[in-house]
This record gives C-alpha cells, sequence and structure tokens, in this order.
C-alpha cells in the first residue's frame, strides 16, 4: 500500500510492438476507475518512472504488474526479474508476454541473419555493414546497450506468471473485464481466480463463434485469400481452400476475423487443450484434403505456402519445439 | 559422430496391424534394434502431430508412425488422414530445421512382422547416419554476461 492508502499498480513493456499499451488506454472511460483504485508506481507509457524508484520498493509492494512483450534481451529478462520481485501478481500480458507472438517469428532465424536483415537488408544503405555494438568505448566512459538473446522466450520461461492475458493486442472490453474482477477481489467482494488462470478469454475455439455455416469439408485446393476472386460471406472459409487458424486458436474475440471476412490469424493463442497450436492445425487441415494419392495430396498441399509460419504466427516461441534449429545450433556452437 | 550414438526413436503403431507386427516378430524371433521404443495406439488416425513435436522437443532423435495399409483400416478411412497428416507435418518439421528423414511413415499389417523389423532397422541406421538431433530443453539466453543494471541519475 502506497502512501494514499492505493495498492500499487504497474505496466512494462519488453519486446513488444506498443499495442497492449494502447489497448489498455482503449478501455476509454473505465481507465479512470484505474486511476481511482490504484497508485500508478510504474508505467513508462503513462507517466514518468525510473526504474531506481521501482528497485527501491520492498518486494511485493506492487499489487498488479501487466508485463507485456517477450523477453528478447538481458534488459527485458532483468526487468521481469525486478517485477517479479516487486510484485504480487504479475500478468503476462498480451501475445508477446504469453507466446512470443510476431516478435517470436525471429526464433526460425539464428540472431545474425537476424541481424543481417535488419542492418544489411534490401531497404538499408549499410555498404559498411556496420551494426551496433553491445559496449562503445566513449570519452565519457563505457557505453552500454542490451545484449540480444540468441532466441526469443515468453514471460513464463524466465520468471513465474500468476495469470495470462491472451490477445494480440487484447480486446478492451476483455480488459476491462478482468480489470472488474480484480477490482471486485480488492474490495473483497470475490475470490482472485486460481493461480495459471487464461483471463479475458473463452475456452473453446474461435469456430465457436463464428457465424459461418459450418458443413462436410472437402478441400481439393488452398489458396490465399487475396487471391481469390470472391470470398463467400456466410461459408467457413476453410471450407473455401483458405487456411484459418480458428480450430487450434481460443475464442473471447467474438471471432472478429472471420465475421470481417479474413482468416482467423491466432492471436489469442492455443484454446483450452490444445497443447501445440501447429500440431492442432496440421491435423484439422490434414483431415479436410479430399485425396488418398500422396502425389494429389502434395499438391493440395503446395497451396500452403509457409505451413510454419502461418500456423505458428503467435505461438513459435512457446511451441513445443519453441525455436527452429538454425536459432540456438548457431548458439551451441560458441 | 562418435561410434557409441545410438539412436533413440519412438515407434507409434496401431493396435489392429502394426503393433501386433510387431508382436509377431517377436514370436518368430525376428531381431530388430532395441533403439525403437514402441507405443501403441488404436489407430494411427489418433496420432496428434503434437506426439510427433513432443517427442522430437524432448530427446527422441526420429519418429516412426506405422498404421495399416491404405485400404485396410479398422476405422475405414483414418489412416489416409494419418497420410495426409503426415506429408504437412514433414514440410513444417523441415521449416523448424529437423531433418525430414527423422519423421517417417511405415505401413505393415499384422502379418508384416518382418517387413516391420526391416523397416525399423532401415531406420535405426538412417538415424545413425544423420546423428543426435538432441533437441535443447531450454532456450538459450544472451552470452555475453550482462553488467549489472545501475540506474543513474542523468541530469534533466
Amino acid at each position: 500500500m502506497s502512501a494514499n492508502g492505493k495498492p500499487k499498480f504497474a505496466m512494462y513493456w519488453a519486446a513488444g510492438c506498443g499495442g497492449c499499451e494502447i489497448a489498455v488506454l482503449n478501455i476509454g472511460e473505465k481507465i479512470l476507475d484505474v486511476d481511482a483504485a490504484f497508485d500508478i508506481a510504474f508505467w513508462p507509457v503513462a507517466m514518468d518512472a525510473k526504474v531506481k524508484d521501482v528497485q527501491a520498493l520492498p518486494d511485493g509492494a506492487i499489487t498488479l504488474t501487466l508485463f507485456n512483450g517477450g523477453i528478447r534481451n538481458d534488459e527485458n529478462e532483468h526487468m521481469a526479474r525486478l517485477l517479479r520481485r516487486k510484485s504480487q501478481i504479475l500478468v503476462a500480458f498480451g501475445s508477446c508476454a504469453s507466446e512470443g507472438c510476431i516478435p517470436g517469428l525471429a526464433n526460425f532465424s539464428d540472431l545474425d541473419s537476424l541481424l543481417d536483415t535488419v542492418y544489411n537488408g534490401v531497404s538499408t544503405d549499410n555498404p559498411d555493414r556496420i551494426r551496433p555494438q553491445y559496449e562503445y568505448e566513449a570519452p565519457e566512459g563505457t557505453v552500454r546497450i542490451p545484449v540480444m538473446a540468441p532466441v526469443l522466450r515468453t514471460l513464463d520461461m524466465v520468471v513465474d506468471v500468476d495469470y495470462i492475458i491472451p490477445g494480440c493486442p487484447p480486446e478492451s472490453h476483455q480488459i476491462a473485464a478482468v480489470i472488474d474482477v480484480v477490482l471486485a477481489a480488492l474490495r473483497g467482494e470475490m475470490e482472485l481466480p486460481p493461480p495459471g488462470a487464461i483471463l479475458g478469454a473463452g475456452q473453446k475455439a474461435v469456430c465457436d463463434e463464428c457465424e459461418r455455416t459450418r458443413g462436410i469439408k472437402k478441400i481439393k485446393r488452398f489458396t490465399r485469400i487475396q487471391h481469390m476472386a470472391a470470398v463467400d460471406p456466410t461459408l467457413c472459409l476453410i471450407e473455401q481452400g483458405i487456411l484459418c487458424n480458428g480450430p487450434a486458436t481460443r475464442s473471447g474475440c467474438h471471432a472478429r476475423c472471420p465475421t470481417a471476412g479474413n482468416a482467423c490469424i491466432g492471436c489469442y493463442g492455443p484454446a483450452d487443450g490444445v497443447v501445440d497450436v501447429g500440431a492442432r492445425m496440421m491435423a484439422a487441415i490434414a483431415s479436410v484434403i479430399d485425396s488418398r494419392d500422396p502425389a494429389e495430396i502434395n499438391r493440395i498441399l503446395d497451396g500452403i505456402v509457409d505451413p510454419a509460419g502461418s500456423f505458428y504466427r503467435f505461438n513459435l516461441a512457446h511451441s513445443l519445439l519453441k525455436a527452429a534449429r538454425p536459432a540456438w545450433t548457431a548458439e551451441r556452437s560458441h | 559422430m562418435s561410434d557409441t550414438f545410438e539412436p533413440v526413436i519412438i515407434g507409434f503403431t496401431c493396435n489392429w496391424c502394426s503393433y501386433r507386427a510387431a508382436d509377431l516378430a517377436g514370436t518368430a524371433r525376428v531381431k530388430y534394434p532395441p533403439n525403437i521404443r514402441l507405443i501403441r495406439l488404436m489407430c494411427s488416425g489418433r496420432l496428434d502431430p503434437a506426439f510427433v513435436l513432443k517427442a522430437l522437443a524432448e530427446g527422441a532423435d526420429g519418429v516412426m508412425i506405422t498404421g495399416c495399409h491404405p485400404g485396410e483400416c479398422h476405422y475405414l478411412v483414418q489412416n489416409y488422414r494419418t497420410l495426409s497428416r503426415y506429408l504437412l507435418l514433414r514440410r513444417l518439421v523441415a521449416q523448424m530445421g529437423i531433418e525430414p528423414e527423422r519423421v517417417k511413415l511405415v505401413w505393415a499389417s499384422a502379418a508384416e512382422g518382418v517387413h516391420l523389423a526391416r523397416e525399423i532397422t532401415r531406420m535405426v541406421e538412417e538415424i545413425r547416419a544423420l546423428g543426435p538431433l538432441d533437441w535443447p530443453r531450454r532456450l538459450p539466453r544472451p552470452t555475453t554476461v550482462p553488467p549489472a543494471l545501475v540506474p543513474e541519475e542523468v541530469p534533466a
């Protein structure tokens, strides 16, 4: 408790895009309830605060910390450990913190080629192939920037996490609902959910919320939605030969993308009972292929241009294999 | 690769065909290397691709999926689904940097003990030639030991 008697709140942004922060601000006037109920101890996007202020707090002084972004460098890891120590409830907030999300797709390649893409890509004029150095001796002293890890890890691979709020970003109405629960628990009106719970989302798959009609699926050809002349507005997208991650993805978004005519990309993470999104998608997609001939099946599968990237778009860092071989073998050979 | 590398292969068998083929190989004293650990499923169609990924992630060097010959599935058509899943799975593991040869599909009826034993022997030698997969249990952290992050006061 702080001097004004309010519990402390923190939000931190590690390896992510910042959309989670925007989603929190997007909850509308509910943000005033957050401000009324909490003393904001640390929230670099919204207000000025220093890491040393957090370090000065006693352990467990922060009641609720929303941590968004994955763990990509040593600074992310340091902040994750610091906030874990200082927080009673640490929430992996959003897809990056809970399952790696788009930054986690870098786990397909090794760090060297990743940096090469960034600093020597087609859009970058860098003939001397200059890259930032982790340490630089300036006249004023040594300048250090955070050291990148060979792979991106999720928050729960680094510290214990109390709750997960999935989504890229979490839907604002879901955030608002979770905040209501936490506020009610603080007032003693209800119990907090059991540790490890996934908050602000459904249990079933996106298909359960999707309004499109589902029939018996027999697919002879997969295609990308942008290559289709017309998309049937009422028929299941998979039945039209479009890859849709709905069967493996957690509900909670009211099937926004399929309703709007686009395929589910899987941002709400694995549904209950799904161990690995890629595995579930492989099982689902392969079952609807209407062929018994290996050569024809392979021709149909050619329509899925990038199976691993499509299925694991949001989950690679938290999948069973976690990172492709180049990402960790380059590191091992050191 | 050292001569002592003994690959670990997880074999998924179907209750109605390949499990009995393995049984038959045993009763007929047909030898196959002990590198394969057989797990019985009711049908190859029960094989969730997650089983294969989990086996590879947790230390197996290869996975053999076995089932009834096309047209002979005890549950009519499930082995055709296995075929499609297997062909898709091979593409996905290749993208993860795993040699697709580490995942193999073999059809073996209950009478084909010799055939199954031969396929197992062949796969063990193939995986031995490929070397260990040795998938890491934990993802690596930064190699450089991070200097302690000491926040310092910066004049405004």
